[in-house]
């Protein structure tokens, strides 16, 4: 049987949960049976581990005590608070695609569920602790690092900010918390990268920031956003418009901001028979060719979409070389058989572009990078993909040998896959790695033997001095961040330090 | 027969044992297939091959419900749904992704969504019903149902945009609510997890 066939094999209904979950159809006395056969240690149940609290982790989690009756999952996070992306990433204007979190949450009251907080695997807790404790350990930590240009001045000039950190920082992520753009030396902003993060940031920079001020998008972020001089945005790719990986609802989104106008972009970008297009890009080629209701004239700020350019270098101001005061790009076109195709690929053609702007923010892609202590569990990292290598789903598989499977080691979300797609994608990802799970755990492959979980762990914890963070604990400070954001009319009020999201809990 | 005898009786068991939470617990010394359930001869959903009626589902239904009322969480708001009124019964029938047919009796009003969820079917709705991802894609069977439908707005295309295994007669279950024009609708509920191939992951990255 193949293993896409295998794959499938798993519980036809694994919500309806009131009812055992099935792992197979196999008749009663072999599920009998194998309750005492040794893979799975005597009635002792399957305990995973899963590094990291985003989405991929959550479904993953979700799906897997779905499918194994008996699965217990243990959820480190490196924070005191849950949901990687949907907190850290997604923008606080899209709190409808936040609704996943009930989900969550519905996950983490399971009694089945730990989750264990303000624990950095690899950092304060070694990884090849874990080894000893679970039968799975599930890697789901996402994309932590962002992509560099590499372009000259990119390091050395003021004004340049990685998108990451730029939306890390409004969102209320501790790390980036301090990063204290700069928007208020020019009115021109330039964002290299053409993706939905990309989108997002010129959104944010757009938008009347009173509408900003009824998300909960942290207070020194709208502090600063008000005071923003910033009334040009242009958002730059290499390819065209049939290459860029914005999704329509974005583009649609800055079309129809008030008081924004939008620049017209050259027909000559896109395929001459728009009719003859797949339905997806050819309802985004009419929206963008329509652009924007708003005349340039009416408008009080506007944005551009510009294609076929390549980044080449940052340019210094004359009045303080220190300052950016303008970029330039070198031209590309496009190239293959068919330069309309989202796969098309560009050359490098004659002329260059220069942009005069004092903040450009580098938006190319997120890049997910090894967790110490990995290679001692003999995995390895794809450092060319940005990925643990694995096997399309799920199961890791080492680099070097021929590929073969490492027991009990598994990855979902963006670290399985790279940094892209929407949570609907992380969603059907983390679902078929947890099939793969589920699937191994029935035919009883090998997995690593078990244990006590973070039961055997905490005092270790203990010993280094960690202090770990449990659901209940987490509610507290959820509670105390609505109640932050009710005089203010938001939903929420974000801690954005360790030490305050802590601070609740003495 | 027997089987049908046993439904009442392992719907009654359910509903003594079961947990404030949609996780039951399982341990070795309670173990769950032998024991509390009895589903070993009347195990519901049926399985494939088995058809079940719309009297059965109806039992169901009223079972998923109060199962649903012992939920803390939000999301189980989604489970919460009227019964039809005598004599206005809307049947709508929901084929997953193994071809297995799940017929329901419901209400005007219900959108496809959340009759899909207070039935425990598969189907996810990440973004709660607010039109904001692709989870609840279903495809309508028949074509001539499909034109009855109000047309879907820009924003319910934009996220069909990016649904997998997308059709001409793609909808977003939040987006349909039954009406009498729809009694009878027939949809299909998309497969979830892509089905790899090799080809899917030879490396060959788009950069």
């Amino acid at each position: 049987m193949s293993i896409a066939r295998q794959a499938l094999c798993v519980s036809r209904n694994p919500l309806s949960s009131y009812l055992p979950p099935r792992v197979s159809r196999q008749p009663i006395y072999l599920i009998q049976r194998r309750q005492n056969s040794h893979a799975v240690k005597d009635g002792r149940p399957f305990r995973m581990a899963v590094l990291g609290s985003g989405p991929a982790g959550f479904y993953t989690a979700y799906k897997v005590m779905s499918s194994i009756e008996n699965a217990v999952v243990d959820m480190y996070e490196y924070l005191p608070v849950p949901y990687g992306l949907v907190r850290f990433g997604v923008a606080p204007d899209h709190p409808e695609v936040k609704n996943c979190q009930d989900k969550f949450e519905e996950v983490a009251s399971s009694p089945r569920f730990n989750f264990i907080g303000n624990i950095n695997v690899g950092k304060g807790l070694p990884l090849t602790s874990l080894r000893e404790h679970y039968n799975a350990i599930l890697f789901a930590y996402g994309a932590t690092k962002d992509r560099k240009l590499g372009v000259p001045g990119e390091d050395s000039l003021k004004g340049i900010y990685s998108a990451r950190h730029f939306v890390g920082w409004y969102n209320g992520l501790p790390e980036h918390a301090a990063l204290a753009p700069d928007l208020g030396s020019g009115e021109e902003a330039v964002i290299i990268g053409q993706g939905n993060v990309a989108l997002d940031i010129a959104r944010t920079l757009l938008t009347d920031v009173d509408v900003l001020r009824k998300t909960d998008m942290t207070d020194y972020a709208l502090a600063t956003l008000s005071k923003s001089r910033v009334k040009r945005v242009r958002v730059v790719g290499r390819r065209g418009p049939m290459q860029a990986a914005f999704t329509i609802k974005e583009v649609r989104e800055l079309l129809n901001l008030p008081s924004v106008s939008f620049r017209h972009i050259d027909p000559f970008l896109f395929p001459s028979n728009i009719a003859k297009l797949p339905r997806t890009p050819k309802r985004l080629t009419q929206l963008l060719l329509k652009g924007s209701s708003t005349p340039a004239v009416s408008a009080q700020k506007s944005w551009s979409l510009d294609f076929l350019l390549l980044p080449k270098q940052f340019h210094s101001s004359s009045a303080d070389s220190n300052d950016l005061s303008a970029m330039t790009f070198s031209k590309n076109s496009l190239v293959g058989p068919d330069a309309f195709d989202s796969s098309a690929r560009v050359e490098p053609a004659d002329g260059e572009a220069t942009f005069p702007t004092s903040l450009a923010f580098r938006s190319i892609g997120y890049k997910s990078e090894p967790i110490d202590g990995m290679k001692d569990l003999g995995i390895d990292f794809d450092e060319r993909r940005g990925i643990i290598p694995n096997d399309g789903y799920g199961r890791i598989t080492s680099l070097s040998s021929d590929g073969t499977g490492i027991p009990g080691m598994y990855c979902s979300g963006w670290v399985k896959r790279g940094p892209a797609g929407v949570i609907a994608n992380t969603m059907e990802d983390a679902f078929s790695t947890a099939e793969a799970i589920a699937k191994d755990w029935e035919s009883e492959q090998p997995f690593m033997a078990g244990g006590q979980g973070w039961d055997a762990l905490r005092s270790e914890a203990d010993q280094r001095g960690l202090r770990s963070v449990d659901w209940a604990d987490w509610k507290k400070i959820d509670a105390a961040e609505m109640e932050r954001g009710k005089g203010k009319g938001k939903p929420r009020e974000k801690f954005a330090s360790i030490h305050d999201m802590l601070g609740v809990l003495d | 027969m027997y089987i049908a005898r046993q439904i009442p009786r392992a719907l009654e068991l359910c509903r003594q044992v079961v947990q404030p939470t949609i996780f039951p617990t399982f341990s070795s010394k309670n173990p769950p297939l032998a024991r509390s359930y009895g589903c070993e001869t009347s195990s519901w959903p049926p399985r494939a091959g088995q058809r079940r009626t719309l009297r059965d589902a109806e039992e169901h239904r009223s079972y998923s419900r109060a199962r649903r009322r012992f939920c803390t969480s939000p999301v189980a708001m989604h489970g919460h749904l009227d019964p039809p009124k005598p004599g206005e019964e809307l049947r709508v029938t929901f084929i997953d992704k193994e071809g297995e047919e799940h017929k329901f009796e419901v209400a005007k009003g219900d959108n496809l969504l959340d009759i899909a969820q207070s039935e425990d079917l598969e189907m996810e709705g990440a973004c709660g019903g607010s039109c904001a991802c692709s989870t609840c894609h279903v495809i309508v069977e028949n074509e001539e149902m499909y034109d009855k439908m109000d047309e879907p707005d820009d924003d319910e295309n934009d996220m069909l945009d990016l649904a997998f295994g997308l059709t001409e007669t793609s909808r977003l279950g939040c987006q349909v609510k039954m009406n009498e024009e729809l009694d009878g609708l027939r949809v299909k509920l998309p497969s979830m997890t892509r089905n790899l191939q090799a080809s899917d992951f030879s490396g060959a990255k788009k950069s």
